[in-house]
């Protein structure tokens, strides 16, 4: 690594120079203290806290999964004397050829591609129609954003009511109806739980499109309005390109959350049914991690997950983010 | 100088990260908190959540404390999570789990003994004999492979079925003598329950992939036509034979045939008429107060008599855990709430069955006031447990797994899936 030969700054005494004073705050000492805390020492200690945060929660833990997933690994009582010899890729093995495991990331897949495109498209159009509604604004921004902060596990026995083999859909739908039902239709169930989290996730997106929208000029709709633009063009040609970032941002957030899914598989088809339709990976790593005492095994598939998400999500931002 | 400043910082960045790291990882593998066998002094106790086990619980803890004030018992209901089973785990792994829990699984048990959160019951003076004394035989399902006991049976809610004697009158069926101990007149009598309109399933066990769902649909019915085998024995799986055969195949014609549901009912199935039959235990009798019910032993292939049927337990037990630290005191208050009082306080609260060999002749005043509960202290000497061990969970989901498959959806074989079931299970039995 070549180390790049600062350029000189205005504050930098120039060579040769007497040190000054340490009473006057400067000289070596207070360029180091600045080397290492930066020009404004205060921001580390406002921004402390959630640094704190994010190694706890989210920094130590995957870099322990890590460790984990390379060893022979069970929780175990604090002094227990336990063996955890280094394993190797054999956690990693043992996912890989498991056809639950396989089948769950199939699953995933299914739900990424029904989800994140009707997410994006569904929260742009409505966020664009909502933003030009003069009445009732309030209300409808409020309504799409309720289903958001319900539980999970409340919304779920509305839709296992309404998605049931007697339920208002399959009423409605009479002999159209799947058969067996969607929750229990091998081939229906995981694209039921999609529009089920749509659904559910749609007001968040909307916010951040509403939050995009403002920053669009009205001007270029204005001048698209002189050179003859229709709505549809203007939306094209003005609004999706204006909210690009939230766009991405959209897309990143979707498909991380998605990827993560667990609560609908695990309440709303029963534990991933039926026959393993709806597992996810991370109801996977739960089963073999928690219930079955095998964490190790979860952790790989843990970090699996993690390495398709960033590959998913540097695509995503390749061909969707800004290419300037 | 920037990226040399910002390299300084990424830097100290890590290394804060890695003292993070071993602090996390010295809090897993800290001095140990493994108790004195003799210490005697207060204890915290964790019991079930449910209405009937709470005032037993609580009841039992004021009892104790009334008479030995120095070694006071903390009674707490156990905390909230996803199952019983996570929330004791997180607590052994955190070492902060309480010295008693009278709600530990049986299927759990191998993992917790594993992890080196159980003490073996075996080693402290007189515990396996206080166990085979109180409970017979049947304790002989809750040793370990090495026939040591991390675990002290408790009680059971040996399974039966359930039937709604209103429905069975409206569709023209025997209410008082119901046919239903083989599984032809098992099925004929679903039929016509359904045939009839009286109700949409003749019967529903949950259709769902959780790995303790076969505990209430192909368990007890196997225990029932085997006389009483568990599925695995010997770390061999013993469910792919002609018996196992008959108990898939009568379940597969009954969701084959539209008798069973293949749905989730959000509720419960039997108390909203949704189902004519259910699978139970005793708590069940206090929880149908609004239904005219009936009871009969689960069926077998050609029938058995009452008194010859075999049944899943259902039992919770009492762990002691390493955690503790005056386990004298808790091995002392653990004999005391399985004494001959507090057993029978647990039956009058609860309902449940107290894993003893004496429970018709100890309690008889109980079975005679209350002979709703008389079949299933006489279905409690004929109990079968799931297989121990500390692959039990992994091994009852690759069961239910192919059940869900081949039985519930029609979509492989039921013979071929539990011969692969049996081929999987047989080597994860024998996985340390």
């Amino acid at each position: 690594m070549t180390d790049v030969i600062a350029a000189p700054e205005a504050n930098v005494p120039p060579a040769g120079s007497p040190p000054r004073a340490s009473g006057t705050g400067s000289g070596p000492s207070k360029r180091r203290k600045r080397r290492l805390l930066g020009k404004n020492p205060l921001g580390l200690l406002f921004s402390a806290p959630y640094l704190v945060f994010v190694i706890a929660v989210f920094a130590v833990p995957l870099v322990y999964s890590v460790y984990i997933a390379f060893h022979d690994y069970f929780f175990s009582a604090p002094g227990a004397v336990v063996d955890r010899p280094f394993v190797g890729l054999d956690n990693f093995v043992t996912a890989l050829t498991d056809p639950a495991v396989i089948r769950s990331f199939g699953n995933v897949g299914i739900f990424l591609l029904i989800n994140v495109p009707l997410t994006v498209v569904l929260s742009i159009g409505l966020a664009t129609a909502l933003n030009r509604v003069v009445h009732f604004r309030t209300f409808l921004r409020v309504s799409y954003y309720v289903p958001y902060v319900t539980a999970s596990v409340a919304v779920v026995g509305v839709w296992l009511f309404l998605f049931n083999g007697s339920g208002l859909v399959n009423q409605i739908l009479g002999p159209l109806a799947p058969d067996p039902s969607w929750l229990v239709n091998s081939t229906w169930a995981m694209p039921t739980i999609a529009i089920f989290v749509t659904w559910k996730q749609l007001g968040f997106y909307i916010l951040l499109y509403l939050a995009a929208l403002q920053a669009v000029p009205k001007e270029l709709y204005e001048s698209a309005s002189t050179d003859g633009a229709g709505a549809m063009r203007s939306f094209f040609s003005v609004t999706v390109p204006g909210v690009r970032p939230a766009t991405v941002l959209v897309l990143l957030v979707s498909t991380v959350t998605g990827a993560n899914l667990f609560t609908e598989p695990y309440l709303l088809t029963g534990g991933g049914g039926p026959d393993g339709a709806s597992a996810s990976p991370v109801l996977i790593m739960y089963q073999r991690g928690l219930q079955q005492g095998q964490p190790d095994v979860a952790a790989a598939i843990g970090i699996i997950l993690v390495v398709l998400v960033l590959i998913i999500a540097l695509l995503q931002n390749r061909f969707a983010g800004e290419r300037d | 100088m920037r990226r040399r400043t910002v390299r300084t910082r990424t830097v100290i960045g890590a290394a804060l990260l890695a003292t993070a790291m071993v602090g996390l990882t010295a809090c897993g593998s800290g001095g140990s908190t493994s108790g004195n066998a003799s210490a005697k002094g207060p204890i915290t106790i964790w019991y079930s959540n449910n209405e009937q086990e709470v005032a037993w619980g609580k009841q039992m803890v004021a009892a104790w404390n009334a008479a030995n004030p120095d070694e006071q018992v903390k009674g707490q209901e156990i905390p909230a999570g996803k199952s019983s089973e996570e929330v004791i785990g997180a607590a052994i792994a955190a070492g902060n789990a309480p010295c008693l829990i009278y709600n530990t699984a049986p299927s759990a048990v191998g993992q917790f003994e594993k992890q080196g959160g159980l003490v073996d019951l075996s080693k402290i003076d007189g515990g396996a004999a206080y166990i085979e004394a109180r409970s017979g035989d049947v304790s002989k399902q809750y040793q370990n492979a090495d026939g040591d006991y991390f675990q002290m049976p408790w009680k059971s809610n040996p399974v039966v079925i359930f039937y709604n004697k209103d429905l069975f009158k409206k569709a023209g069926l025997d209410p008082e003598n119901p046919k239903l101990s083989t599984y032809a007149d098992f099925l004929a009598t679903s039929k016509t329950l359904v045939d009839k309109g009286v109700a949409p399933n003749a019967i529903l066990p949950a259709p769902t992939s959780e790995f303790f769902q076969s505990q209430f649909d192909f368990y007890p019915l196997y225990a029932a036509q085997t006389g009483g085998s568990q599925i695995v024995e010997d770390n061999k799986a013993t469910f792919a034979d002609q018996d196992g055969y008959d108990v898939a195949d009568f379940w597969a014609t009954m969701y084959k045939d539209k008798l069973a549901g293949q749905e989730k009912y959000t509720g419960d199935a039997f108390a909203d008429g949704q189902a004519a039959m259910a699978i139970v235990g005793p708590w069940a009798v206090s929880i149908y107060k609004d239904v005219n019910w009936g009871s009969v032993p689960v069926p077998t292939k050609d029938g058995t008599s009452a008194a010859d049927t075999w049944t899943f337990s259902d039992a919770k037990n009492i762990g002691l855990y390493s955690a503790c630290k005056n386990q004298g005191t808790a091995w002392d208050v653990l004999k005391f709430s399985t004494s001959e009082e507090q057993d029978g306080k647990l039956l009058e609260l609860t309902g449940q069955m107290p894993l003893r060999t004496d429970l018709q002749t100890t309690y008889a005043d109980y079975f005679t006031a209350n002979p709703a509960y008389k079949a299933f202290g006489d279905q409690a000497s004929r109990t079968v447990e799931v297989p121990p061990g500390p692959n039990t969970v992994e091994m009852l989901q690759t069961f239910r797994d192919a059940w869900s498959k081949s039985v519930i959806f029609g979509k492989e074989d039921v013979h071929k899936a539990l011969d692969d079931a049996a081929a999987k299970i047989d080597t994860i039995a024998k996985q340390p």
